[in-house]
């Protein structure tokens, strides 16, 4: 018994603890906003959080938020809540959970900080302007949209004009705001943090190509709060530091994330944050490492389109051409692309009633691999918050029918 | 009216309808999805265009493309697609709106291979400078382009011509809809119905005379002496509606519909162009202008502020909201709509449909226990 505890505590990431003292500051940062007469935004996880930084700003993230409220499983009863004030039970959870939030400071941290702006871009879902605008009503604060037109073969000369002029909106937005100029020296130090944050997040996730690979997605999942949060501090850069450290000399030892990793598998959409931990036993219960995702690696995928020397002019681009704001064959082409990169042999595909955006196109997704590279892949029904559309029966009976497949296949 | 038999002929089978007009008239013809699809551009370009709504098939083989939470209009269309009832189609434009209609693109992009395809990315926020602009580039994008796919070139001449038969359907609708508020009962909710929806599916040229028939007969009828008349006057409000039959039902619950603001209904027809002005630009200001669909920014009360307006306009007692399960817009903006409503003091009921209407009876007692207690 004795052993099998160190042995466990061997796997455990060190950097952990840093990372729940980082976020816990920030939050009591952010609740205490109206003491310190800072400024908060409630911003979307694909908005440009870096402008907001630069004008000392906190930004807060209710779909960060959300994943909170699926972790500690307030998800089903807060749902419950919002579809009493009349939000259809079929609609994105983490909107649902956060406009039930509100009212009532309900939620695992008392609800969320009381915001003076609302900044939305559109680049990862309708639903988050909808959102969006059901807080701007309730809080009766300005909105600012950042709209980047869907890009389902490419990237139109015109759109790029719309959105780059939107950033100079997005700052006159700000200036307004916050009652003073925009800082665009400060800007150029922050996207120049933003860059080295993404690159360190980029490496940390890179470390899984490794066999064994020291990091999961289940671990991702959990650190990827700073990227989403912070990006754009010195704070941030230090800690992916420490976590990258970490990772190397899991790697040179040997340490992997799963005790005997024998299949490796990649993950698409949204965790299921009522079950990580649920999960991610069952997998490696069966020797089984989700060693990539399509949802973290979505934080770093604008590092193609960055210029470091021109982080403005770039980041209409950056914004605009991420992951889930380009067509279902693209999506495909880089699932492969990961496939590869992470010598995965396996994909589990989380259908989310949730994210309409996320899910549907996933059937197509499934067929094109299929015919390109013959890799299996497993279908799970589920809800990333809303835990009444979870049937762990069904779910687990699927895993196990599915690692016989790749049984089958490695023999 | 003899006008009337002619929509219901269409009606009954719009596929059928097209595939001898194309035969006889030799247009080709555009399948469009929502009412932000310029008709006006489809039609300079000597193109028919034709909104697709899905036949109500069973669904089978957009099963392997699109999960159960899927709306059933998404999915429809694309059983239709896939089934070859949609094999007349020459291109089809997908005006970008939803996130499910986003995704339908691209998996009708890479599924349906026989008829050539464009996306129309509009902008999302439409109470802009900038916003304006980017509309006025993509449908100058989308002339040029739709012109390369049919191989001719759009003059302004023909957006003009497009333009002053597009304005004279929404006139005559605008005229039917207001005689329908005024004097509901010369006009049967279904013939209402079938008139808007036939607009979107026939010869332009012949809807726009016919619906002004239509008017026109309507004008002398309401010059009659009104009945006494004792039913409750409903307004609808919600996104697609294919189901006449619920008209039927609302008058013999003791109600009348006395307008709409569904996607199919008022919303397709309102706000005419300017004939004068430069053809995309005007167009352009058309679609920004319009009341926007609720996937679409316009202000934080846009929708509301027009929903009530429209009730008290209308006199309305109450408001029947038609929704389609799996619909994210519609269902975000309930809410607050209801809210609206209710301090305006306009009592209103939630219908959420999949496909089919629910047995027949059930809704039956829901719309007489509403009208009843309005
Ligand atoms: S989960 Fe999907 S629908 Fe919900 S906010 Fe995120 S991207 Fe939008
Ligand atoms: S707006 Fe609603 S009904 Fe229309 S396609 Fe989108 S989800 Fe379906």
């Amino acid at each position: 018994m004795a052993e099998k505890d160190e042995e466990k505590e061997k796997r455990k990431i060190k950097t952990v603890a840093k990372m729940k003292e980082i976020m816990t500051a920030y939050y009591i940062d952010a609740k205490t906003a109206g003491q310190t007469g800072k400024k908060v935004a409630w911003i979307t996880s694909g908005g440009p959080v870096e402008p907001l930084i630069a004008m000392d700003v906190i930004p807060v993230y209710p779909e960060n938020h959300g994943a909170m409220v699926g972790a500690s499983k307030m998800g089903a009863d807060l749902c419950g809540k919002a579809e009493a004030m009349g939000y259809s039970s079929d609609l994105c959870s983490y909107a649902r959970a956060d406009i039930a939030c509100a009212p009532i400071n309900g939620g695992p941290i008392g609800g969320l900080p009381r915001p003076d702006m609302l900044v939305c871009c559109n680049n990862i879902c309708g639903t988050v302007m909808k959102w969006y605008e059901v807080q701007a009503r309730f809080f009766k604060v300005p909105l600012f949209i950042l709209d980047t037109p869907f890009c389902h073969t490419g990237f139109s000369a015109e759109a790029k004009r719309y959105v780059k002029g939107q950033i100079n909106e997005y700052i006159a937005f700000l200036e307004k705001a916050c009652g003073k100029r925009f800082d665009y020296d400060r800007i150029k130090e922050v996207g120049r943090l933003s860059v080295q944050g993404q690159r360190l997040w980029q490496e940390i996730l890179d470390t899984a190509m490794n066999r064994p690979a020291p990091i999961s997605a289940f671990d991702a999942f959990f650190h990827l709060a700073l990227i989403v949060t912070l990006r754009g501090t010195q704070q941030t850069v230090d800690y992916y530091k420490m976590l990258l450290a970490e990772m190397r000399q899991r790697v040179s030892e040997g340490i992997g994330a799963v005790p005997r990793e024998k299949y490796r598998l990649l993950w698409d959409n949204l965790p299921v944050w009522y079950r990580t931990k649920w999960l991610s036993e069952k997998f490696a219960s069966h020797d089984a490492c989700l060693v990539a995702d399509t949802y973290t690696s979505a934080w770093c995928g604008a590092l193609r389109y960055v210029d470091e020397n021109d982080f403005l002019g770039s980041m209409a681009e950056c914004h605009t051409r991420i992951y889930l704001n380009i067509g279902v064959d693209e999506m495909a082409r880089q699932v492969i692309e990961m496939a590869d990169k992470y010598d995965v042999d396996g994909i589990v595909m989380h259908s989310n009633r949730s994210c309409k955006p996320y899910s549907f196109g996933q059937y197509d997704i499934q067929r094109i691999i299929r015919e390109q590279k013959g890799i299996p892949t497993l279908m799970i029904e589920a809800d990333m918050v809303d835990e009444r559309s979870f049937s762990e029966g069904q779910i687990e009976t699927r895993i196990d029918a599915f690692i016989e497949v790749l049984k089958g296949k490695k023999s | 009216m003899k006008q009337i038999e002619e929509c219901y002929q269409i009606l009954k089978d719009p596929n059928g309808y097209v595939k001898r007009f194309k035969a006889e008239s030799g247009r080709k013809v555009i399948g469009t999805f929502c009412s932000y699809a310029p008709e006006e551009i489809i039609l300079a370009a000597g193109a028919h265009p034709f909104r697709l709504f899905g036949s109500g098939e069973k669904i089978r083989l957009a099963e392997a493309h699109l999960q159960s939470y899927c709306c059933s209009l998404v999915r429809g269309a694309l059983e239709d697609a896939l089934g070859g009832r949609l094999a007349f189609l020459d291109g089809v434009v997908f005006p970008h709106t939803c996130d499910s209609i986003q995704r339908l693109s691209d998996i009708w992009r890479l599924n349906v291979p026989a008829c050539f395809h464009l996306d129309l990315i509009l902008p999302v926020k439409l109470d802009t400078d900038g916003a304006r602009q980017y509309m006025i580039d993509v449908l100058r994008r989308f002339r040029g382009e739709l012109g390369e796919k049919l191989s001719v070139t759009i003059s302004d001449e023909e957006l003009r011509a497009a333009i002053r038969i597009c304005n004279r359907i929404r006139a005559a609708l605008t005229r039917i809809y207001a005689l329908k508020g005024e004097r509901p009962e010369i006009l049967k909710g279904s013939v209402l119905y079938a008139l808007v929806r036939a607009a979107m599916i026939m010869d332009r040229t012949r809807a726009a005379s016919f619906l002004e028939e239509v008017a026109a007969e309507m004008e002398k009828e309401s010059t009659s002496k009104a009945a006494a008349w004792p039913k409750k006057r409903i307004f609808l409000s919600g996104g697609v509606c294919n189901h006449p039959d619920i008209y039927t039902i609302i008058e013999e619950a003791g109600g009348e519909v006395v307008g709409d603001d569904f996607c199919t209904g008022s919303r397709y027809f309102s706000g005419l162009i300017d004939e004068k002005a430069d053809p995309v630009t005007a167009i352009a200001d058309r679609y920004l202008e319009r009341v926007v669909c609720p996937a679409k920014h316009r202000g934080l009360t846009n929708r509301a502020d027009h929903l009530v307006r429209l009730a008290r306009e209308k006199q309305a007692r109450g408001v029947i909201f038609f929704l389609l399960k799996f619909c994210d817009p519609h269902a975000f903006d309930y809410p607050y709509l209801k809210e609206a409503l209710d301090q305006a003091g306009v009592p209103s009921m939630l219908l959420e449909v999949e496909d089919r209407l629910s047995a027949d009876g059930q809704l039956r007692t829901r719309f007489e226990a509403f009208v009843e207690m309005i």
